[in-house]
């Protein structure tokens, strides 16, 4: 039950063997090495394996490894610049202090850089909408909440990720 | 690793009944938030089956206004697509509120509305919006292209008419039971986002400049073991002025066509919100403010 995909992974093209009944977070952190993909429920309720396809946020543990054929994929290891510099959204995370134990971090990021992609300026109420598919058992969302803030007034998502993050803005 | 015996991605419909000829317990999946679920929990029929995937069959895609005013959406369409499709916002905005509450933006970016009609659930958000919408569903199977109305679907809960090899193609929904309606739909649940409707309530109503009350639809999900409509309160309100008083018959006449027990919450607060939602989303729906 093997199968050929062949997608773009954070910016380059990539193929793989699968068996059809992996999930792709299990060929992202198994074959790719992309552990920054965390899983937490494994049905689509916590939101810590999410990750960008195709420009909308999406659940890679209830996601068909062979559907990531063809399609561009993000994830976390995606969004810092190929030196290691963190980019807005991420320091943002980091200077509101946003981050206790990191396990829902970089689906929490993920989730951030495409609301602020779709809505540079979020009010406190949408970035509540655009994060309720992640959940954190640690911070209280409070600080997450000012990190997004932050990352927007300091301009949102920087341009020169956006030829490595793939957002087309369907809406 | 899913518990599947194999997968086929059908590029067309006829790649659809080609494996359900040969394997009549393969399962279709869709966006996969609701099979992909049941399969790790071992659900009966969910697991140890091959899945078909019908992302790519193109006749399942899209949402378009026709030429005699009918408005079709395909049946891959996610809820976020709907949320915010042009058409849709402008003629169907109680379709759209509801599927703007399904789970959290991952959900929406999944799933899609024919799986949710699919999968049946008692509480699936778009099902009172497209009972109300009066949306008929256009299936295609081996033997042929049926329509079927929405209310003749659901049979129990997780259960419909479908049989193996049926596919929902679209749902569509004619011009009259559209234009000029306004609706709203409310959803009970713990949470606001990422969970289930404890119970919902769509209603859909157009009513003349004197506040008479020309055609009502009221319908409830988690309310009896089927996404329900409630013909008694609809026949009652019609030519009814709105008022406090008809709006609380309207709500009491709801009772005769629902069928709640406890559960997470006790029959006595269900019947409660059976009474009351019908009310409240008609006068929010008439404010105009969705
Ligand atoms: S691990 Fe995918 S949503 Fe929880
Ligand atoms: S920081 Fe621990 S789960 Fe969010």
């Amino acid at each position: 039950m093997k199968q050929t995909i062949a997608f773009t992974l954070n910016g380059e093209a990539v193929s793989c063997d699968v068996d059809v009944r992996q999930s792709l977070i299990e060929v992202l952190r198994d074959e790719f090495e992309m552990t920054g993909v965390k899983e937490g429920c494994s049905v689509g309720e916590c939101g810590a394996c999410t990750v960008i396809i195709d420009g909308q946020t999406m659940e890679s543990c209830l996601y068909m490894a062979v559907w990531a054929n063809g399609k561009n994929i993000t994830t976390i290891e995606g969004v810092a610049a190929e030196d290691g510099h963190l980019d807005n959204v991420q320091q943002a995370f980091v200077d509101a202090g946003a981050v206790q134990c990191g396990y829902c971090t970089p689906g929490m990021v993920l989730s951030s850089e495409q609301l602020l992609a779709d809505n540079p300026n979020p009010t406190r109420d949408e970035i509540r909408r655009g994060l309720s598919g992640n959940m954190c058992r640690c911070t209280g969302y409070q600080k997450i909440v000012d990190a997004v803030e932050l990352a927007a007034k300091n301009g949102g998502v920087k341009t020169d990720n956006r030829n490595k993050i793939p957002f087309h803005v369907a809406n | 690793m899913y518990d599947i015996t194999g997968y086929h991605e059908a590029h067309s419909l006829a790649d659809v009944f080609a494996v359900i000829r040969t394997d009549p317990h393969a399962r279709i999946v869709a966006g996969g938030t609701d099979v992909l679920v049941k399969n790790r929990a071992e659900a009966a029929t969910y697991a140890e089956v091959a899945l078909i995937g019908i992302r790519e069959i193109p006749e399942l895609q899209g949402i378009r206004l026709e030429v005699d005013g009918t408005i079709s959406i395909g049946a891959l369409c996610s809820f976020d697509e709907i949320e915010h499709d042009p058409i849709i916002r402008q003629h169907m905005g109680l379709l759209a509120q509801a599927v703007s509450l399904v789970g959290g933006p991952q959900t929406r970016h999944m799933g899609t509305i024919g799986g949710n009609i699919c999968n049946a659930g008692p509480g699936a958000d778009s099902s009172p919006s497209l009972l109300a919408y009066n949306a008929v569903l256009e299936i295609q199977s081996p033997t042929g292209t049926r329509h079927l109305p929405i209310r003749d679907l659901f049979t129990g809960p997780s259960q419909t008419v479908l049989k193996p090899g049926d596919v929902v193609v679209r749902i569509n929904v004619a011009q009259a039971d559209y234009q000029g309606y306004v609706g709203y739909y409310t959803k009970f649940a713990r949470r606001n986002a990422l969970d289930i409707a404890n119970q919902s309530c769509a209603a859909l109503i157009k009513v003349n400049d004197q506040q008479e009350i020309q055609d009502l639809r009221i319908a409830f999900g988690a309310s009896a073991p089927t996404p329900v409509r409630a013909p008694h309160a609809e026949a009652y309100a019609q030519g009814k002025t709105i008022s406090a008083d008809v709006l609380k018959a309207i709500g009491t006449a709801c009772l005769k066509d629902t069928k709640t027990h406890s559960g997470r919450n006790s029959k006595a607060f269900r019947d409660h919100l059976v009474t009351v939602l019908p009310g409240r989303n008609i006068m929010t729906a008439l404010k105009g403010d969705e």
